[in-house]
């Protein structure tokens, strides 16, 4: 039932389990002795439903949909001139993390629940629309450890010093990088002000540390089940993002405030001297067109209707005129909503895809085929048709494979490299098709001989003309491998390919061989392959030095020539 | 064959004449027949196999016949008769007589017989004398009357004697006892296993009996290439687009800039999908030298600022980052080529389609590997709907034999994803605003293993692929 209520929610039941279940598949039964038996639901959540991350925002949200309540206004309430909580941000933060946003969460009360839902949301944020703390960074604090106004500033890490949550004495901040060097969750953010001269630093105003964002609050703010009042600070390098994450946090956890719903202002001054109020908290009016929803989504439902969809979906809407708009209200818990169409996805949501009529667009089209695919899929069929077996091999390799195997050097393979491989198969774009072929016979070396394989598919170089600077070329590559070279073979496979392509052998207006050189062949027994004149690729007797490097020990011969002069 | 054939017939042929009701030796038979005897054992042989055609019983017979040696003998007479004749009536030393014809062997069966007699005494040495006036030659008839095949009349005594002295041999010989079996027909014969040209030229073939094939065995397998089974697929999806009306776009560049590949598609630069951890990136070329100019000022603004109706994700868009260079991670920048070229000129509605290899920088498994390929379909018209996007959805996926789903598996399996392309992406291209575009992709691969049963991806695609089951592989008709 669950099941199903997510599906018409827009969302998917990934899984029902349990601490124990996780754990024991994870770390074997006897770890999962001892852990919780309480039923876990797994949901996925689109990625941009910030408000649906918590179990605070998902009850919301379904009881919003069921109908059952209407959703909560939330509200922003400014102190009076001289009351309110000030965040200054100084010049310092310019270079390194700019941006500072707070709220106050006034009267709060928090159970072991409401307690872990809190943390766990700052964790998920982090990890999702923070970017892992690189965008933006959480603090949350017991307001009264502390006395404002703060000051968010940024300074040399040997000036900052105090003790880091959940720590029993001071470090300097040189000496809380190295204390979480080796922390499984913490050394993951190091980075990111590690080779900073100044780090960013929050003090109250008798210089108490409440955090080093984006790496950890101090100790002394550290909040608990008794803490009354909340003092929320996000900075990050992406402004619109810090303030998409103070509204998401106010706007789940005002619940618990003696006030539901409604957050304490703060005020931020800026180094210019200009202020803003946060959070935004920010309601915005949208007007749609019904038949706008209708024609988008394929239904025809009435104004009045849509209206009540989409306020189900949390967007309290309203027909207004004489029908001919609905304005929408998009509440500060929706900031994935960006566009009109967003709002439709929401209507076919709450409509229910189940529900839509499907129907087969009336669109006329010829269709075609493009030329070098065409060509490309005739040729398999010939080659096949010739007694070769296709091969399919990765387009991704080594520089070795290449270049070294192949008997040449990197630099003059013109090769697209690629900067982040994780393994050594995968550092260079393939120049040419054969080594993945020759890796396919030494996978297959129990077959019985011959082995008469061939691929036809995009090899790639750089190109400083292409808009991207590299190039696809399409490749022919065809190799026969036995116990003797069989150049004849593979001579005669070019032969037919030719024939089929319908250019004769002749110089002028067809295809010639001419002896050639070239490192993966064994000398004298390698031939260009040109067409009108324009060389296409080579064919010839592998090289003794390339058999045994590609782990083969018998004689082969290969073709390799480029197609699309064919198409 | 045909002189085999023929030795049979007329075995047939002679067991059905009247007097032979009561059976036939094969000897007798080999020797009226005029053929070697061997020849007609294997007649016999192969009447047997047909069944109740004849009854033969095996004998053992035995036959004598002469050496070499008795051949000579019976020619030139018996040594001890020659040695006789040659004795003249006075005698000769001793020394001599061995020197006459039948010589020493001769000389010891004439005294054996004693039809001769040595005189010791006599003046200059020991002389030999006839002892009788006359002999007759008995093993010379009695080696005529072998060879004319009456062996039975010669005494078992002599016979055995001239065995010992190499003259006889007994030959052992197995025959046949042939009489007519139950089915006996003069008709049969050894069916012919194949048809000959001869058979063909002469018209043989009409009275000749072929042996039965055995259907139970299989055949041999033809010298024949292969086609890979992905890429068989590929084939069939190709087709599928193209009955269904769809053009194929270019794909032909792995290497895309982080611009078309993201940017262009109205994604952000800090979408975690733009981490390093996904996506490989270019050391060389590191950066696109080219990015489309005036379109992709307004690909910044839309991502900045907005426009178009969108509040956009305002962030400061950089065009660094847009440059850099990778593999692409999908299809979809071609099809934001695609459409970006479609926007150039005067709106026509299109049906596109593409299937080409994507790269990801993932963790290789049983499911991911580094590269795939991708299928991708796009409509660009006016007025589309949502649910046109689901009633085109299923139209391709009926073809793909993919919408029923086999019975026990009651959870839907995600092949792939869908949807509609966002006004954010269309718009700074140039599209008419009324034009939506509706988009689908899965990976080859998935439906592939799916329809095949194949377990682990690696065994699928790259050079680790088990030749055999290349082979092995059945023709793709994924709607059957």
């Amino acid at each position: 039932e669950f099941d199903e209520l997510c599906f018409e929610f827009g969302l998917e039941l990934d899984e029902i389990t349990s601490e124990k279940d996780i754990i024991s598949k994870e770390k074997g039964e006897e770890k999962a002795k001892g852990a919780s038996d309480v039923v876990l639901y797994k949901i996925d959540v689109p990625a941009n439903r910030y408000d649906l991350l918590c179990l605070e925002g998902l009850v919301r949200g379904l009881q919003v949909f069921k109908e059952r309540i209407n959703l909560p206004r939330f509200e922003k309430i400014i102190p009076a001139e001289g009351e309110g909580q000030r965040l200054i941000v100084t010049e310092q933060t310019a270079q390194i993390r700019p941006h500072a946003v707070a709220a106050v969460l006034r009267n709060i009360t928090f159970t072991k629940d409401r307690y872990d839902s809190f943390i766990d949301l700052q964790e998920k944020l982090h990890q999702n629309i923070c970017r892992k703390r690189a965008l933006v960074a959480i603090g949350t604090h017991d307001l009264d450890t502390i006395t404002g106004p703060f000051t968010f500033t940024a300074k040399a890490p040997s000036e900052i010093k105090f003790k880091p949550l959940n720590q029993s004495k001071e470090y300097t901040a040189s000496q809380i990088m190295d204390l979480y060097r080796t922390d499984s969750h913490l050394r993951h953010y190091l980075h990111l002000i590690e080779n900073k001269p100044r780090y960013p630093v929050i003090y109250d105003s008798n210089g108490v540390v409440l955090s080093m964002p984006p790496i950890i609050n101090g100790d002394h703010t550290k909040i608990s089940l008794k803490t009354r009042n909340v003092f929320i600070e996000c900075t990050g390098t992406d402004i619109t993002k810090a303030k998409i994450v103070l509204d998401i946090m106010v706007t789940m956890f005002s619940e618990y405030c003696e006030k539901p719903f409604t957050v304490e202002a703060v005020e931020v001054v800026h180094p210019n001297g200009k202020t803003h109020i946060y959070p935004e908290l920010a309601y915005r009016t949208e007007k749609v067109k019904p038949e706008y929803i209708n024609k988008k989504v394929g239904i025809s439902e009435t104004p009045s209707s849509l209206a009540k969809l989409l306020t189900r979906m949390c967007l309290k809407s309203h027909v207004t005129g004489n029908g001919n708009h609905l304005e929408i209200e998009i509440p500060p818990t929706r900031a994935d909503i960006i566009h009109a169409c967003d709002i439709v996805e929401d209507a076919a949501i709450a409509y229910g895809y189940n529900n839509i009529q499907m129907v087969i667009p009336k669109t006329y089209t010829i269709a075609n085929q493009l030329p070098l695919n065409k060509l490309t899929e005739l040729l398999r069929l010939d080659l096949a048709a010739a007694g070769f077996t296709e091969a399919l091999t990765f387009a991704l390799c080594s520089q070795e494979d290449i270049a070294d195997k192949l008997g040449t050097d990197i630099s003059a393979t013109n090769a697209v490299i690629i900067a982040n491989p994780k393994t050594a198969e995968f550092q260079v774009a393939r120049t040419t098709l054969l080594p993945g072929l020759l890796k396919t016979i030494a996978a297959n070396r129990k077959m019985p001989l011959p082995l008469k394989l061939f691929e036809i598919s995009d090899i790639v170089v750089k190109d400083p003309n292409a808009d991207v600077g590299a190039k696809n070329y399409r490749h022919l590559c065809a190799i026969y491998y036995n116990k003797s070279p069989g150049f004849e073979i593979i001579h005669g496979l070019l032969d037919r390919v030719m024939q089929v392509l319908d250019v004769p052998p002749n110089e002028e207006n067809g295809y010639t061989i001419k002896a050639a050189e070239g490192t993966a062949f064994f000398p004298g027994r390698c031939a260009e392959v040109f067409v009108k004149g324009q060389s296409i690729g080579k064919l010839g007797v592998v090289h003794p030095d390339v058999i045994t490097k590609f782990e083969l020990t018998m004689p082969c011969s290969v073709l390799e020539i480029n197609i699309e002069p064919f198409v | 064959m045909a002189g085999g054939n023929q030795g049979t017939l007329r075995l047939l042929e002679r067991l059905d004449q009247p007097g032979a009701s009561g059976g036939l030796c094969s000897i007798q038979a080999a020797a009226e027949l005029g053929v070697d005897h061997q020849t007609l054992v294997g007649a016999v042989k192969s009447l047997q196999a047909l069944g109740e055609v004849i009854e033969a019983e095996a004998r053992t017979a035995t036959r004598w016949e002469l050496s070499p040696e008795g051949e000579e003998v019976l020619r030139d007479g018996s040594p001890e008769v020659r040695l006789f004749r040659s004795l003249p009536e006075e005698g000769l030393p001793q020394g001599e007589a061995m020197k006459l014809p039948g010589g020493s062997l001769g000389f010891s069966k004439a005294m054996a017989n004693k039809w001769v007699r040595l005189d010791k005494g006599a003046p200059g040495g020991p002389r030999v004398l006839r002892a009788v006036p006359s002999v007759q030659d008995t093993v010379q008839e009695h080696l005529g009357q072998v060879r004319t095949g009456g062996a039975q009349a010669v005494p078992e005594r002599d016979r055995s004697e001239l065995k010992r002295r190499k003259l006889l041999l007994e030959m052992t010989l197995k025959s046949y006892w042939i009489r007519k079996g139950s089915a006996f027909s003069t008709a049969v014969a050894r069916p012919e296993t194949e048809l000959t040209p001869e058979m063909i030229a002469t018209g043989s073939w009409r009275q000749l009996p072929f042996k039965p094939y055995n259907f139970s065995s299989l055949g041999l397998p033809p010298a024949c290439g292969h086609l890979h089974p992905l890429l068989k697929v590929r084939s069939e999806l190709r087709q599928i687009f193209l009955e269904m009306g769809f053009t194929e776009m270019r794909t032909d560049n792995f290497v895309e800039s982080s611009f078309w590949n993201f940017d262009a598609l109205f994604q952000p630069q800090q979408h975690p999908a733009r981490d390093q951890h996904d996506t490989f990136f270019l050391l060389d070329p590191a950066e696109a030298p080219q990015l489309p100019p005036g379109y992709y000022n307004k690909v910044k603004k839309v991502h900045s600022q907005g426009g178009y109706g969108s509040q956009g994700y305002r962030y400061e868009w950089k065009v660094e980052e847009a440059r850099k260079n990778l593999l692409r991670t999908h299809t979809t920048s071609a099809s934001a080529r695609a459409l970006f070229q479609l926007a150039r000129q005067k709106f026509t509605p299109v049906k596109y389609f593409s299937i080409d290899r994507v790269f990801r920088n993932e963790s290789l498994d049983a499911t991911h590997l580094a590269e795939f390929h991708q299928v991708e379909g796009v409509v660009a018209d006016r007025g589309l709907t949502l649910g046109h996007l689901m009633g085109t959805l299923r139209q391709f996926f009926t073809k793909l034999g993919l919408i029923l789903i086999p019975s026990g598996l009651k959870k839907w399996v995600e092949v792939g994803n869908s949807g509609v392309f966002r006004p954010e992406l269309l718009l700074p291209m140039g599209l008419p605003e009324n034009v939506t575009v509706i988009a689908w992709g899965l990976s080859l691969e998935r439906p592939t293993m799916i329809k095949y049963g194949i377990k682990n991806i690696r065994e699928l695609m790259g050079h680790r692929v088990n030749l055999q089951m290349v082979y092995d592989s059945p023709m793709c008709r994924l709607d059957v």
